[in-house]
């Protein structure tokens, strides 16, 4: 019998639906969370079903809301805040960056934040700049946040579950454009805790690395690869901190080339220390240089010009064509 | 006389260990930045005097006065200010973020304004769990022109917050004076305009601020909302120790020193108090302050094994 088809909204939907209420210390909270069932209605019904105690609607004032989260759980909740979009979260960098992520260390493990901060993020909905912004590195380079980017559905379910369960802050970045696509999640079915990446596809010839909304896109790069002779396998990291350096030096020692496939753009980004971390792991195992395809050094563009900013089959496999063939076959 | 008592040895302890911290300072013995209270005592110890054990409490970069006036041991600040592993923080949060949940002192804050948040949220989770608590928030003038402020004081006005926001008005956000930041002086009316009662009150008389402590604390524990108190005070010394003063005058240091606190509550004081019992206060402190300071110097440093730690919880997946 085959599990339910759900979107990636109902999976995250169902994800707090269980958590609320399974722990009375969980609330929801945010921008038009509570009536309107958040701007992508991924909180949808919530409110209806838990109540103004549990799930509720906040001014527009993200460091308010993220500071609140703070001060909720030094005194024993388990908040889970949305930003409504990427760059929407950037008034409450503060907040998180100062308080956040460092209060854990500043206090010398004597208090844990268990916060979620929720964030819609990336791009490929047509959308604009800071409706569509890729910004893992911002928090990646902050130390004391984990951040985890889920590509699919069972695992949108399965790690925001952990994330919420879990004793440290999580900044879970949610592939908007992925939102609405469908896919069958079985939510009684554990996924791999966060911190381990997952071959979504084993190949021979060379890694695919990637995360959130970019696994889909090097899936069918490989699928394309595939029919042009080329074996190519796709590493899902799932959480860009804490990053699975085993899972992923496997993967590229058996194979001996990779490239790291992200929409940040790739100055100073996540992909940029990825291919750093595989250079200096697996120098000897390497046939050619880790390559990038990232979104480019420029804000997000608009919506009919966002195609050639976004990383596609063609450039992947682009990249793939640099890394030395020559070389093996002479 | 009891209370007068109580009040004039919780200024007299956080002044003269404020003194010693500066001169420990001076000797390098103390690293990092070191932000004194000296002359705004009356605020600490008149509004932490009206709180509860079970209330919490929010403070500022200028946080020794309100976490010792709150209970943390001195013992453990002294050694926070040395870097010491028997700190309230290990030695890790150092002269701005003491920090001790034990004592519900919720830290202090480096960040201007950043604190405003936090208690909200602490706030925020005692209605949700029908305790009837305070939350003590401390923050200066200078955060009334941050962004935190306006989106808080909405919000607990809002959601009526059993918040008690203690605006420290000491007249110079560092070195840049209330009337080159503020197109509207009066902050009492500002926080009005949010839906929150709000007054100013000499924060140089201990009795006044106890008084108005006691007023708000009763009223947001009775269900009546947030209120905000803009406790108008001077700080005596520099800003930091490395603080030239460009901004302010002598004369006006001067002039505000002759409203000293402790001064003026032994006034009040007297003829019944005598320099005897004055004397008593002085030693008692002393002891405690060289007790805490030999201690301080002879606890160790957090292992360097341990700098790596503590960044996230460590339970083993």
């Amino acid at each position: 019998m085959s599990a339910p088809k759900m979107t990636m909204a109902q999976a995250i939907n169902t994800a707090l639906r269980d958590a609320i209420a399974e722990d009375d210390s969980v609330v929801v909270f945010g921008e038009d969370v509570a009536q309107l069932g958040g701007v992508f209605r991924v909180t949808d019904g919530l409110h209806q079903e838990f109540g103004e105690s549990r799930v509720f609607d906040t001014p527009l004032a993200e460091s308010g809301i993220v500071g609140m989260a703070v001060g909720m759980a030094m005194n024993g909740m388990r908040p889970v805040v949305e930003m409504q979009f990427d760059a929407f979260a950037y008034p409450a960098f503060e907040q998180i960056v100062s308080h956040v992520a460092k209060l854990g260390n500043r206090t010398r493990g004597k208090v844990r934040l268990p916060i979620v901060i929720r964030i819609p993020y990336a791009g490929g909905i047509g959308g604009v700049e800071h409706h569509c912004d890729s910004s893992e590195a911002y928090y990646a380079h902050t130390p004391g946040l984990t951040v985890v980017a889920p590509a699919t559905n069972a695992d949108a379910y399965g790690l925001l579950r952990a994330a919420i369960a879990g004793s440290d802050p999580v900044v879970f970045l949610e592939p908007k454009k992925h939102y609405f696509a469908k896919e069958e999640v079985d939510v009684s079915v554990p996924v791999p805790p966060i911190g381990r990446a997952v071959v979504r596809r084993p190949g021979r010839d060379a890694t695919l690395i990637a995360y959130g909304p970019s696994v889909p896109v090097a899936l069918a790069a490989a699928e394309q690869a595939a029919t042009e002779g080329r074996d190519l396998g796709v590493v899902d990291l799932r959480s860009i901190v804490p990053f699975d350096d085993e899972t992923v030096c496997a993967e590229v020692r058996r194979t001996g080339r990779a490239v790291v496939v992200a929409e940040a753009p790739g100055f100073a980004s996540v992909a940029s220390e990825i291919a750093a971390r595989v250079g200096e792991r697996c120098f000897h195992h390497l046939e050619a240089p880790v390559r990038r395809v990232t979104g480019f050094d420029v804000p997000y563009p608009p919506p009919k010009l966002e195609h050639h900013f976004l990383p596609g089959v063609d450039r992947i496999l682009d990249a793939v064509d640099t890394l030395q063939w020559e070389d093996e076959v002479a | 006389m009891k209370e007068h008592l109580d009040l004039l040895r919780e200024m007299v302890r956080i002044r003269r260990f404020e003194e010693r911290c500066a001169e420990l300072y001076s000797s390098a013995q103390i690293r990092g930045f070191l932000h004194l209270y000296v002359g705004e005592e009356a605020v600490a110890a008149g509004v932490v005097s009206e709180l509860d054990p079970q209330d919490a409490v929010v403070s500022t970069y200028r946080d020794h006065g309100h976490a010792l006036a709150r209970g943390v041991p001195m013992d453990a600040v002294m050694a926070e200010m040395f870097g010491k592993v028997t700190g309230c923080s290990r030695g890790r949060g150092g002269s701005m973020h003491l920090f001790d949940a034990s004592h519900r002192f919720f830290g202090g804050n480096a960040i201007v304004g950043g604190g405003l948040p936090v208690a909200a949220g602490l706030a925020l989770a005692h209605v949700m769990r029908g305790e009837p608590r305070v939350v003590a928030c401390f923050f200066g003038e200078g955060a009334a022109a941050e962004g935190e402020f306006h989106e808080v004081l909405n919000l607990a006005a809002l959601w009526r917050l059993p918040v008690l926001f203690c605006c420290e008005n000491n007249m110079y956000a560092m070195g840049t004076a209330f009337a080159k930041e503020h197109a509207a002086g009066d902050l009492a009316l500002r926080a009005s305009s949010y839906g929150l009662a709000a007054w100013s009150v000499d924060g140089m008389d201990v009795l006044a601020v106890k008084e108005s402590a006691r007023r708000a604390t009763e009223s947001i524990r009775a269900g009546g909302g947030p209120c905000l108190l803009e406790l108008r005070t001077y700080r005596f010394r520099a800003h930091s120790m490395y603080d030239p003063e460009r901004y302010r005058e002598k004369a006006e240091v001067t002039q505000w020193r002759h409203l000293d606190p402790i001064d003026r509550l032994v006034e009040v004081m007297r003829p019944e108090f005598t320099d005897d019992e004055l004397g008593a206060i002085e030693a008692e402190v002393s002891v405690e302050i060289d007790h805490a300071v030999a201690t301080a110097e002879t606890a160790d440093l957090e292992p360097v094994t341990d700098l790596t730690r503590f960044v996230t919880s460590e339970v083993s997946p």
